[in-house]
This record gives structure tokens, C-alpha cells and sequence, in this order.
């Protein structure tokens, strides 16, 4: 007798519901260099919010104080009115990260490091962590790397084992640093589809900063600009399609000038 | 006034450290198969080296003893004089040196790596401290291997004293009148003392590599320097409470 067929398609799980982040009037200076100045929005639950700017203008350090991990030198960040410093928050709110470089444990297995919250975390039998974990690998095509170790792993299977790792905490709140950057264009527009996707089926609150201005007018409802430190802009992605600022245009649709290049322009 | 400074801010930070993990001690239990494999590294992976260098000392205590008491007949107290030294003074010091250079530098390496490459930060955005799960095996691992290594170092250390002092023509102590000695003035107090003082060098070697392997901060350059760090300071560390400590013991014991 055939075993009966199974539902193959992806489906995300998630057991919570999700949060809305705000930000006050967030400084943060290193010394002399300031990061952040006076930034402040709110993003929604169950919203795509994609931050955009120029590499080095803040948009990790802007992420980095929404996890959790820098104090700010003025203002708040707060993950559905709790101050997303304070350890409890951590406890209360389920928040994936990935990050830029993956950050995977290198001394464990891919499939010991999606295992690693829920096993620390007591959320289910060894079985159905393990159901649990194959079904996500399955997900993001990487069924066949469980034993394998990150430094076995492409950039972009590293990436996927990251979002994986991350979708397996079955998040509220989910914070890509640049989930895209070092991907083919197919890649990118995979993990896109998985963004959005999670957003449909969970409604996970999701902030990404990205250089992707494709991923960013494709997947995001709200896009916010940020320029050396300061948030110039936060709207819906359709009139990014044209803006009408210069300095918005000048950063999303770059010409190449070869007659007039940028570095003689700079000099 | 910079870099005093920094002391310390190491200090405080080690002592912090020392605290917050000491407050997941109660998850030991859960993290046996993480404490047994930081067991099998500082105890297991060290013991081979430990032994080597404990004959060897032992042997050389014994040699040096033996030439300079020639001169006065009382080559039959050299047994006497490996024992006290080898279990209060050089059998621990020997092996917190040994760990602080292949436990402590490997320990603030890893954490180093770790906290550069942002493994530290999965961690705590995964609402996993890393005290629990980086610090607390690898405190619980030395507290029970320190005592271990210093014990059989002391008897290696013994042995090799033994074998010089019978085969070193000008010495010529046979194996019993060394050990006859040896055990006449060296007691459990004495062998004690030792395995304390190597509980707390231990201790001390691996909060300070794992606290300046947390604190790393910057390139992958400074996963080098923090290697440096933790084995100099460990080993300062080691001879300024060994000082302390044999005072204190001295006037406990």
C-alpha cells in the first residue's frame, strides 16, 4: 500500500504573534564619528521595513540597536514597549538575526546549529527538533548539507543556514543584514521571495538592511533612506521608482559617466 | 593612566564574569556533554606534556640537590626535598603554566574568533549567555581537572627524581632510602596545599582567557593580540598568587 502522499510545499510555522518596533531619537557616536543622528520611525507589526543607504552610513549599527546589542548614546529603541536593551526582552520576544557574515557556530554542524535554540531552549523532544530542523533545511534547498560545517558552506548556503537557523526560533521579529550581498542575482531574488513569503505565512515583523534595491522595491511596504547617519526618507517603495530627490535618485540610480567620472567629480 | 585604566576595567570585567556565570552553575547538569569535552581538553589533551615535564623536573630538582649536598653527606634527604618541592610549590605552578599556554591561549582564541565573527551576538540575540554556555563548563572542566593533573604531576615528578637519584653516579640513592625520605617529611597537608593552589591558578587562567577572549573587540588581528594578552596575563597572574597564597597557606596549615 503507497504511503500517502505528503504536502510538500513550504510553509513556515509560527506561534506567536508579531511586534512593532519604535525608534527615538536614536544617537550613537564612537568617539569622534557619529553613526546615528536623531533617527526615529516606527515599523509595524507584520511590516517589511527595508533600510537602504550609502556602506557606511549606519544602517548595521541602526540593526545592531534594535537586537539588542549597542546602547545607544541618546534615544530608545523599544520591541513592542520594551526596551530592546533589557535582557527580558529577549526572554518575552522572539527575535531572529541573521547577519552580514552569517555568524554560524563554527565548531558545530549545520544541523546542530539550527538544533542549538531550540535544544537550549527546551521547545520540543530530540524527534520533533529534529523534524523540525530537516523540514527548515528542506525549505531553503539545504536538506543535504545537515552534516556539514560552515566552513564546508558556500557564502550563499552559508546565508540560506543562517535564515534557517533563524526560522527555526519561529520568530516575531525577524532583522536581515544584508541578505543579499554576496549572491548571485537568482540567490537574491530566492531569499526575497523568502522574506516576503514569511511575511505572508507568519506575519513576522521584518527589518532589512540592504543595498538591494531590487529586494527593497519589490518585498518591502515601507523603505527608509539613510544617509550618513540621518533617515532622509521613509515612504512605500512605488515612488522610489522615480524619486524626485536628487540625492535619493544620485544613490538609487547611479549612471556610469565614464566622460565625468565620480572620482574626478569627488577631486 | 590609560592602561591603568584598563587593568581595571579587565578586572572588573573578569570579576563580573566570574559572577554571572557562577549563576548558571545550577545548569551544569544540563550541559554535561559540553562540560566532559572541556574536561577531555584541559585535562586529557595537557596530561602527556604535563608528564614529560614532570620527570624531567623532578629528575633535574634531584640532580641539582644531589651535586650541591655531596659536599655535606646528605644525599639521603633528597627524596625529602623533590617531595615538598615537586607537591607545594612546582608540581601546581608547572601545571597552570601548561594550561595558560595551551588551555588559556586556545580558550581566548576561540572566544576571540567567536566575538569577532559575531558568534557571541547569535548568542545573545538567541537569549543563549553566553556565560552559560562558553564559560561555566569550561570553569567547571578546570575545577575538577587542576587537582587531577597536579596530583600525577607530583608523582611523575617523584618518579623522575627516583630514577636520577639511583642512576646519577655521584648521588647513588637507592629507589627505598629515596622514598623512605620523601614520605617521612612530606604529608597530605603538604600534597594539599598544592592541589589547592592549582585549583585556584587554574581557575584564574581560564576567567582570564575567557574574559579577554569575550572582550575582543575589532579585526581578526586582535584575535592574536587577546592570545598574547591571556597567556601574559595568566601568567603574572599565576606568580602574584602564588605569592599570596603560599603566605596565606603557610600561616593556615
Amino acid at each position: 500500500m503507497p504511503a500517502p502522499a505528503k504536502d510538500t510545499a513550504p510553509t513556515f510555522s509560527s506561534s506567536a504573534s508579531a511586534v512593532g518596533v519604535a525608534v527615538e531619537g536614536l544617537c550613537k557616536n564612537f568617539g569622534e564619528l557619529v553613526a546615528l543622528k536623531d533617527v526615529s520611525l516606527a515599523v509595524k507589526p507584520g511590516e517589511i521595513f527595508v533600510l537602504m543607504g550609502p556602506s557606511g552610513s549606519g544602517k548595521s549599527v541602526f540593526l545592531r540597536h534594535v537586537a539588542g546589542l549597542e546602547a545607544p548614546t541618546a534615544g530608545r529603541v523599544t520591541i513592542d514597549g520594551r526596551d530592546a536593551l533589557d535582557p527580558a526582552t529577549r526572554k518575552l520576544v522572539r527575535m531572529g538575526v541573521v547577519f552580514q557574515a552569517g555568524a554560524l557556530f563554527n565548531s558545530l554542524s549545520v544541523f546542530d546549529n539550527l538544533a542549538l535554540y531550540p535544544r537550549e531552549h527546551r521547545l520540543g523532544s530530540e524527534e520533533a527538533i529534529r523534524e523540525k530542523v530537516e523540514h527548515t533545511l528542506a525549505i531553503l534547498s539545504l536538506a543535504n548539507t545537515s552534516h556539514k560545517f560552515p566552513a564546508e558552506l558556500s557564502g550563499g548556503m552559508k546565508k540560506r543556514v543562517s535564515i534557517a537557523r533563524a526560522l527555526v526560533m519561529e520568530p516575531q521579529l525577524l532583522l536581515y543584514d544584508e541578505p543579499t550581498s554576496e549572491l548571485d542575482p537568482v540567490m537574491s531574488a530566492t531569499i526575497a521571495e523568502i522574506i516576503a513569503t514569511l511575511k505572508e505565512q507568519t506575519r513576522v515583523t521584518s527589518i532589512v538592511v540592504s543595498h538591494d534595491r531590487e529586494l527593497a522595491l519589490n518585498i518591502a511596504d515601507r523603505v527608509g533612506i539613510l544617509m550618513a547617519g540621518r533617515l532622509i526618507h521613509v515612504g512605500p517603495p512605488g515612488p522610489l521608482r522615480q524619486p524626485a530627490d536628487p540625492v535619493i535618485s544620485e544613490f538609487l540610480y547611479p549612471k556610469i559617466d565614464i566622460s565625468n567620472p565620480r572620482y574626478k567629480r569627488a577631486q | 593612566m590609560k592602561q591603568l585604566t584598563n587593568v581595571f576595567a579587565g578586572i572588573g570585567s573578569a570579576v563580573q564574569l566570574m559572577f554571572r556565570s557562577a549563576s548558571y552553575a545550577g545548569t551544569l547538569p544540563r550541559q554535561f556533554g559540553r562540560f566532559i569535552e572541556q574536561c577531555y581538553l584541559i585535562g586529557y589533551t595537557t596530561f602527556p606534556i604535563v608528564m614529560i615535564l614532570s620527570a624531567f623536573i623532578g629528575g633535574v630538582l634531584a640532580l641539582q640537590a644531589g651535586y650541591s649536598m655531596q659536599d655535606f653527606g646528605t644525599q639521603q634527604f633528597i627524596g625529602t626535598l623533590v617531595g615538598l618541592s615537586m607537591a607545594r610549590e612546582l608540581g601546581p605552578v608547572m601545571v597552570a603554566i601548561l594550561v595558560a599556554g595551551r588551555v588559556g591561549s586556545a580558550i581566548a582564541a576561540e572566544l576571540a574568533s567567536m566575538t569577532i565573527y559575531q558568534e557571541v551576538d547569535a548568542l545573545v540575540t538567541m537569549d543563549i549567555p553566553p556565560e552559560r554556555m562558553l564559560v561555566m563548563p569550561r570553569l567547571a572542566a578546570v575545577l575538577v581537572m587542576m587537582p587531577v593533573l597536579a596530583i600525577l604531576a607530583n608523582i611523575v615528578g617523584w618518579m623522575g627524581g627516583a630514577v636520577v637519584a639511583k642512576s646519577v653516579s655521584f648521588i647513588a640513592v637507592e629507589p627505598t632510602a629515596y622514598f623512605a625520605a620523601l614520605r617521612r617529611y612530606t604529608h597530605f597537608k603538604d600534597v594539599f596545599n598544592g592541589m589547592l593552589k592549582a585549583e585556584v591558578f587554574g581557575f584564574v587562567v581560564v576567567l582570564v582567557s575567557c574574559s579577554i577572549g569575550l572582550n575582543t573587540r575589532g579585526g581578526p588581528r586582535e584575535i592574536g593580540a587577546s592570545v598574547t594578552r591571556a597567556v601574559v596575563v595568566s601568567l603574572i597572574l599565576i606568580l602574584v598568587f602564588d605569592y599570596f597564597l603560599t603566605h596565606l597557606l603557610m600561616s593556615v596549615m
